[in-house]
């Protein structure tokens, strides 16, 4: 299943955003997750599956003015 | 104090988080302006940089309030879903919200900053709209249930000051029970300070001072002016007048008559 995360696209195993975040070396970071555009919340993630072609946007703190 | 929302904060002056030259001179600056907010922001993470867990562990360090921005957000739908993103992320309520309408001189998107105001306020968040000074705006702003403004001085980055003094005069003198904080645009602590002269609450630097050649020394120089700006509005400044008055008394002057 090929996933658009944060600009790229990705071949991923998993078929949820928990297990995808995982998958792709997020587990334990502090990230908020988006999903074709509409935000997923962290009590969200395990039960939100991801189809074929979904955009995944997975943020951070950054500087801002 | 300045009381925004629910909250009272001591120091008028704000600073942004970006531009610096590194993490230990940000570090430097926010310590040397006395800051007790900072504006931060959300960007797509690395799994291998892992630059943002970085970067918030900094901040959380530093024991400073966070203000989440929504920088770079051109629609109402990007700027309320990182708004959402942001309040988790960062565990705060407060929003900055920008709309972006331009690219030449990032202007707010007034319509769409409105319409994102609204829904944003309902859903519990405390929203900081950057905007203009047009007064029917900030109307608007505060029917959708802002409780705070943060007009711009001038384009962000710019340096130039307060732009439209007239109007920012008018802005204040229309809304005087509203915290109004100028964000964007200012340049040297002098801007500052007559924001304070002016009456505005406090105001949010990033650029002039992240990218002085010294931005520590230029945060202290921000809060002292901060300081000074808000003693003299305290304690009532004069009105400019067209003609000179003599500051010293005519009466006894010597070779007279």
């Amino acid at each position: 299943m090929k996933i658009l995360v944060n600009g790229a696209w990705h071949e991923m195993r998993s078929r949820e955003l928990a297990g995808a975040l995982e998958e792709l070396g997020f587990g334990g970071s502090v990230v908020s997750t988006a999903v074709n555009g509409e935000f997923v919340a962290v009590g969200q993630r395990t039960e939100r599956r991801l189809s074929d072609g979904d955009r995944v946007e997975i943020l951070a703190p950054m500087q801002g003015g | 104090m300045l009381r925004l929302y629910q909250t009272e904060v001591r120091s008028r002056l704000m600073l942004g988080t970006a531009r610096y030259p590194s993490p230990a001179v940000l570090a430097a600056a926010v310590r040397a302006a006395g800051a007790e907010v900072v504006t931060v922001s959300l960007r797509r993470e690395s799994a291998g940089e892992r630059a943002g867990q970085a970067f918030w562990s900094l901040i959380r360090e530093l024991g400073v309030r966070v203000l989440p921005n929504t920088a770079g957000c051109h629609s109402v739908k990007e700027a309320v879903t990182t708004a959402h993103m942001a309040r988790e992320v960062f565990g705060t309520p407060w929003i900055k919200l920008e709309v972006i309408g331009e690219d030449d001189t990032l202007q707010p998107d007034v319509f769409g900053l409105v319409e994102a105001a609204r829904t944003l306020c309902a859903e519990g968040f405390e929203v900081f709209p950057y905007t203009t000074e047009d007064l029917i705006v900030a109307e608007r702003l505060l029917g959708a249930g802002c409780q705070v403004l943060m007009p711009w001085g001038a384009p962000i980055g710019s340096g130039r000051g307060l732009n439209n003094l007239f109007g920012l005069k008018t802005l204040r003198a229309h809304f005087p029970e509203v915290p109004l904080i100028i964000d964007a645009g200012l340049g040297v602590p002098s801007h500052a300070s007559q924001a304070l002269e002016l009456g505005f609450d406090a105001v949010l630097i990033n650029t002039a001072v992240a990218q002085a050649r010294d931005p520590a020394q230029m945060a202290a120089a921000f809060a002292h002016a901060v300081e000074a700006g808000l003693a003299a509005r305290a304690a009532g400044p004069i009105e400019p007048r067209d003609l000179a008055v003599p500051s010293t008394p005519l009466l006894g002057t010597a070779f007279r008559g």
